[in-house]
């Protein structure tokens, strides 16, 4: 019974991780830019909670969605869009600055100290499954991400748009060279991760009932580690990954040695540095990013 | 670059040295506040020319390098701070309990420790290619700070780590920073360190040419590390203080625009990147703490340096990607005109 809560308690944080992963190997995959600001586009989506606290969740949900999709946008379109042509070394270095200046201006605004959200407070109740207790925020996580799964995977498959986004991940230029706009591509894109990204803050203010400047620190990490577990640039990869980075993290939690179990990240980051070690190229490749000499 | 000589980059560094002693010998003529910003700003050049080492090397970033800050800094707390303070706060073995080191007796083991630490881990990390090294450099950082911030009775965990001898006086860090700035000339005149170069312009043709590209990244590796293990003593015995969080993402940031924006390809580049980042942020601190203009005071709310900080960056990386320096090494004006860097 232990094995299966703790399954749930996998599954239900990888579904999460998967999310942030998506968001992060989503923008990868067509422009080569590992978005560290991608913590700062969830930590925006949890203030935006907290400016509109009281109102109907509904009303905080969309407009935490709407604003950071615009955020994302108006992310790629200032910073991002004049370094389109940089090395993803200076593409990660110019996300890193992005993300600081996110996190001070919040902090120039609302101070350093975490504050409490109520959002979605009764989604803490649990559920009870016979001996199991299932918090509904976990079903709730869970479902979500299927469901963004299905969607994105119709959208890549049936809309014009996703098909674009496949070529242009695959070759960006000669997907223009057919005629694929880049820009559009490129921002449609950062909408969507602007979205999968709120999600995540969603999760998390519930979650913690708290927001705070550096609340997307700790999540971007973790994505960063599940996206490239996946194989960078792949999407299925990255959700993979994310599964697989929650089974972990909670597997040490239950199984490490009490003494152990405030180091479990050490493990975790332990643990994808022996996985570079044995597949830098992730789990799934795509054969365009092999290095060819 | 290929066409200095030994002679000319000795004469750069012997410049950037003579620029260093003449705004230490200003800075005892400056009040105390500001005499600490400038104690500070030549720790911080201790590490930037630390990671210059390995990042200006091999262009390879690393942010994992503040985790070795943390090592020499934790090392020497554990060995300088008084025995009875650390029976109260810390739980460590008897003979680490009692004993009490002399600063430069502690800096040495420290580096040594952060040294071996930094060989273990990038021995087998050298290996990966393209962005998973910086990725796995992350990772590095990740596990520093969790271990810092959890071993209780060796980091003094979520509490300070307080009463650490305060050694770094204006003259000792800008020590720490001209031996640095030595040791990376020195270095970049070997075997190793052309090598290295030659690896950073093309990976293949130095492979090609019979360079092993992993053993001279170990080896700058182990070198920058060692390096900036020595700022974090200096960090250390400056602040009086250790606290895991000082040692995380944003000091990661900080320095890592220091060395971006100077211009990661030159020492001047990594200096002219220190002393514009130290310059800007002391400008906007004392924005912060308020400016009289007539009757009134100018405050920003804090916030505004870091703000200011990332613009700037984005702006270098966006319009002169290579940095203020690019390739330029500081000379004598020749009759030539300097320009081999191009």
């Amino acid at each position: 019974m232990i094995f299966l809560q703790n399954a749930i308690d996998a599954i239900s944080l990888g579904a999460v991780y998967a999310l942030a992963a998506l968001g992060i190997g989503l923008i990868f995959s067509i422009m080569r830019l590992i978005n560290f600001a991608h913590g700062e586009l969830i930590m925006v989506g949890g203030f935006v909670l907290y400016g509109l606290a009281g109102q109907p969740y509904l009303v905080m949900g969309l407009a935490s969605i709407l604003v950071v999709a615009i955020l994302a946008l108006g992310m790629e379109r200032i910073a991002f869009r004049p370094l389109r042509k940089a090395s993803p070394a200076t593409l990660l270095i110019a996300s890193f600055a992005v993300s600081y200046l996110l996190q001070h201006v919040v902090l120039m605004v609302f101070g350093a100290r975490p504050m409490g959200v109520d959002f979605l407070a009764q989604f803490g109740d649990s559920v009870e499954l016979g001996v199991l207790r299932v918090p509904k925020l976990q079903f709730a996580a869970i479902i979500v991400t299927i469901v963004s799964l299905v969607c994105l995977a119709l959208f890549f498959r049936r809309s014009r748009i996703g098909v674009e986004m496949r070529a242009a991940a695959e070759d960006f230029t000669m997907a223009r060279l057919l005629g694929v706009r880049a820009n559009r591509v490129i921002a449609v894109a950062f909408v969507i991760s602007g979205v999968l990204a709120s999600m995540v803050s969603l999760y998390l203010v519930a979650q913690t009932g708290s927001v705070s400047y550096k609340m997307g620190v700790n999540m971007v990490l973790i994505a960063f580690v599940a996206s490239v577990i996946g194989g960078m640039g792949s999407l299925t990869g990255a959700a993979l990954g994310g599964f697989l980075v929650g089974i972990v993290s909670v597997s040490l939690q239950a199984y490490l040695p009490v003494d152990l179990r405030p180091y479990r990240d050490a493990f975790v980051f332990l643990a994808f540095i022996a996985f570079l070690l044995w597949r830098p190229q992730g789990l799934m490749t795509r054969r365009a990013d092999m290095e060819r000499v | 670059m290929m066409g200095h000589t030994d002679n000319r980059s000795w004469q750069s560094a012997a410049l950037l040295l003579a620029v260093m002693v003449a705004v230490a010998l200003l800075a005892t003529l400056a009040p105390p506040a500001l005499q600490r910003t400038v104690t500070e700003a030549f720790i911080k050049l201790t590490v930037v020319i630390g990671l210059y080492v390995f990042v200006g090397n091999s262009g390879v970033f690393s942010f994992g390098h503040v985790g070795f800050m943390a090592i020499g800094g934790y090392v020497s707390a554990i060995l300088t701070i008084l025995p009875a303070k650390k029976e109260v706060a810390l739980d460590l073995p008897v003979f680490l309990e009692t004993l009490q080191l002399p600063g430069l007796a502690a800096l040495i083991v420290a580096v040594l420790v952060a040294a071996i630490v930094a060989f273990l881990v990038a021995a087998p990390l050298v290996r990966l290619r393209g962005i998973a090294l910086p990725m796995a450099t992350f990772a590095v950082l990740v596990i520093v700070h969790v271990v810092a911030l959890n071993w209780q009775s060796v980091t003094g965990g979520r509490q300070a780590l307080v009463g650490l001898p305060r050694f770094t006086s204006l003259w000792v860090a800008l020590a720490g920073a001209a031996a640095a700035l030595i040791v990376a000339t020195i270095y970049q005149q070997t075997r190793h360190g052309l090598a290295l170069r030659c690896s950073r312009e093309s990976e293949v043709a130095a492979a090609a040419t019979g360079i092993d590209v992993e053993r001279e990244r170990l080896i700058a590796f182990v070198l920058s590390a060692a390096i900036v293990a020595m700022g974090g003593f200096l960090f250390a015995h400056f602040l009086g203080t250790m606290t895991a969080n000082t040692f995380f993402i944003d000091l990661t940031f900080v320095t890592l625009t220091m060395l971006v924006v100077g211009g990661m390809r030159s020492l001047t580049g990594a200096c002219a990147g220190v002393a514009l980042v130290s310059i800007v942020s002391e400008l906007f601190r004392s924005i912060e703490r308020g400016i009289p203009v007539g009757d009134h005071v100018i405050e920003a709310p804090p916030g505004l340096q870091e703000i200011a900080l990332a613009v700037i960056l984005l702006a270098i990386l966006i319009m002169r990607p290579n940095g203020l320096m690019g390739d330029w090494e500081l000379a004598w004006p020749a009759r030539k005109k300097a320009k081999e860097g191009a």
